[in-house]
């Protein structure tokens, strides 16, 4: 009973969008649906796994550019960018996986690993003629589904609600099964989960290849939505921060924790234009309210419900 | 079962273990006692594939697993069990020894009913659906025990699982010892707990300062002058064989 209420919950939140007028209204609805794709993505690797990345924007930045690429220098379909970035993403994520998992990188460690990942990506992004450097990527306005450019953010809105469903599920299965109860057992204790017979760089590696190639679908809605891709936009810090921030506000290693967080963040961040409109004012009000979680509730809007439920 | 030789470690100057021989019988309750910092745990480390030895061979069930990584010893069949108990905090006891189960098993349900069941069988029943965080220091003791067990090993190393229990809770912990190796598990354990090694060890080896000092029987390594020694300080065995 409970539980159908909250899933009617969910349903008219996430159908509400579609009833709205204002455009305005419907591009926030759709970069919090998107937020919530990474925050959940990012989940896998940093809720699950407890693998604490601060480099996130390194696997949406390779998914934006992947398709942004394959598109202004060979012609392809955008919607080969999805298949292609999610390959690019995991291979990634592999990649960082590897190296730092076989030299026993973990916490804070692993956490500078990534940050460095991602800063090297951008500088690269900004040097390399391959990727236009600092001018960056301009996607030819070509509206149609066809081309993977909406005319209509509603239309963009129900394909990252449908990302969000399918990267939910991804999450879900892995929770509910031996990956996922392996994966978590690493992320908690890695001498007792290797005791019970876990190959912890094998079960890492693939949690954050998992978690790489999803948030690279992210990049891709993100370059077919607004048509420009750069190196800040792809791989600046905020990206990662508010994967990051998306996941802990919201409850990091919970199934609904990413959606919680994403909703809860743009919340504070939409509503507080109206007060002051200041640069910077964002990140700061961003840092205060994960201050404010990680000092009264360290697990997340999510650890909220079940304390309610349990009362 | 378990046939360790010339075992050796050295931590910078430290010579934490030096030409350890060991054997343990399959099917034998075998103990590993000494002093503290007599490389105990360092041995066990190094058996169960933590440590990688300076020198020395490791063969479990006549297979040379020297070096090997922990995982793998494992899926070999040998487990290990913490002396400062390792719960993962976050899950249940009952999903704590599906992790375990999940070494031999690759079904969710399947896992999760043998997981219930062994923790029944190790008396955690009441306890299965606690998060793990919550137990006592008894109930991590026997936590550690039941998902080294739900891996299913032909071998089970038991470091210290009787420090910090009160006399009623070791009894029990022998008994469980005691069927687990009824089941066909051979057993080596690091213990204190004298009482525990003399009821249950049918060998003992003695460990003082990273070598095996004596081994044989209860009765025998009781009355070892080398033994007295090594607990008391030197000519202890001495004194004491003339106030007798």
């Amino acid at each position: 009973m409970k539980r159908a209420i909250v899933i009617a919950g969910i349903t008219a939140v996430a159908l509400a969008p579609f009833a709205f007028n204002s455009q305005y209204l419907v591009n926030i609805a759709m970069l919090t649906a998107l937020s919530a794709v990474m925050g959940q993505a990012w989940n896998i690797a940093g809720g699950f796994g407890q693998m604490t990345s601060f480099g996130h924007a390194a696997f949406f930045g390779v998914g934006a550019y992947t398709a942004a690429i394959l598109q202004t220098r060979w012609g392809l379909s955008p919607w080969l960018g999805l298949p292609a970035s999610f390959v690019t993403g995991g291979l990634l994520g592999g990649f960082i996986g590897i190296l730092s998992f076989r030299a026993g990188l973990r916490g804070s460690y692993f956490a500078l690993v990534t940050l460095a990942f991602a800063e090297v990506l951008r500088v690269l992004a900004n040097s390399l003629d391959f990727t236009r450097g600092g001018l960056g990527i301009n996607i030819p306005l070509k509206q149609g589904l066809a081309n993977f450019q909406f005319h209509n953010r509603q239309s963009t809105y129900a394909l990252v609600l449908l990302m969000l469903v399918l990267t939910t599920g991804v999450a879900m299965f892995i929770k509910r099964g031996r990956f996922g109860a392996r994966l978590v057992a690493a992320g908690e204790n890695e001498d007792a989960a290797s005791a019970l017979g876990v190959d912890l760089v094998r079960t890492k590696t693939i949690g954050l290849a998992t978690s790489g190639a999803f948030t690279a679908l992210a990049g891709v809605v993100y370059t077919q939505t607004y048509l420009y891709i750069d190196p800040s936009i792809a791989f600046g810090v905020e990206r990662s921060i508010e994967m990051l921030l998306v996941a802990m506000i919201g409850g990091a290693g919970t199934i609904a924790g990413p959606i919680l967080g994403a909703i809860a963040l743009h919340a504070v961040a939409e509503t507080s234009h109206f007060f002051i409109d200041a640069p910077g004012f964002a990140p700061l009000l961003y840092g205060a309210t994960l201050l404010v979680i990680i000092g009264f509730l360290p697990r997340g809007i999510a650890g909220l419900g079940a304390r309610w439920s349990r009362a | 079962m378990l046939e360790v030789r010339k075992l050796s470690k050295r931590f910078g100057g430290l010579q934490a273990v030096r030409d350890v021989d060991l054997d343990v019988a399959a099917g034998s309750i075998t103990a590993l006692i000494g002093p503290n910092g007599a490389g105990k745990t360092t041995t066990f480390a190094i058996i169960a594939g933590f440590i990688k030895p300076d020198d020395g061979r490791v063969r479990l069930a006549g297979q040379d697993v020297t070096g090997w990584r922990p995982d793998r010893i494992a899926a070999a069949g040998m487990a290990r069990t913490f002396q400062i108990t390792q719960p993962f905090a976050a899950l249940t006891v009952a999903e704590n020894i599906r992790v375990g189960s999940y070494l031999r098993c690759r079904s969710p349900a399947e896992a999760m009913r043998r997981a219930r069941s062994i923790g029944e069988e190790l008396g955690l029943g009441p306890q299965l659906d606690l998060a793990a965080g919550a137990l006592t220091v008894a109930g991590r003791k026997r936590l550690e025990i039941a998902r080294a067990f739900a891996t299913l090993p032909k071998m089970l190393l038991l470091d210290e699982v009787m420090a910090g229990l009160n006399p009623t809770e070791i009894n029990e912990i022998i008994g469980l010892i005691r069927s687990i190796r009824d089941r066909g598990v051979t057993i080596l354990l690091i213990e204190h707990v004298m009482q525990a090694v003399a009821a249950l060890s049918e060998h003992i080896f003695v460990l003082a300062e990273g070598a095996v000092i004596a081994q044989g029987s209860p009765q025998e390594i009781a009355n070892a002058p080398a033994v007295i020694e090594a607990y008391l300080g030197k000519g202890a065995a001495e004194r004491m064989q003339r106030h007798a």
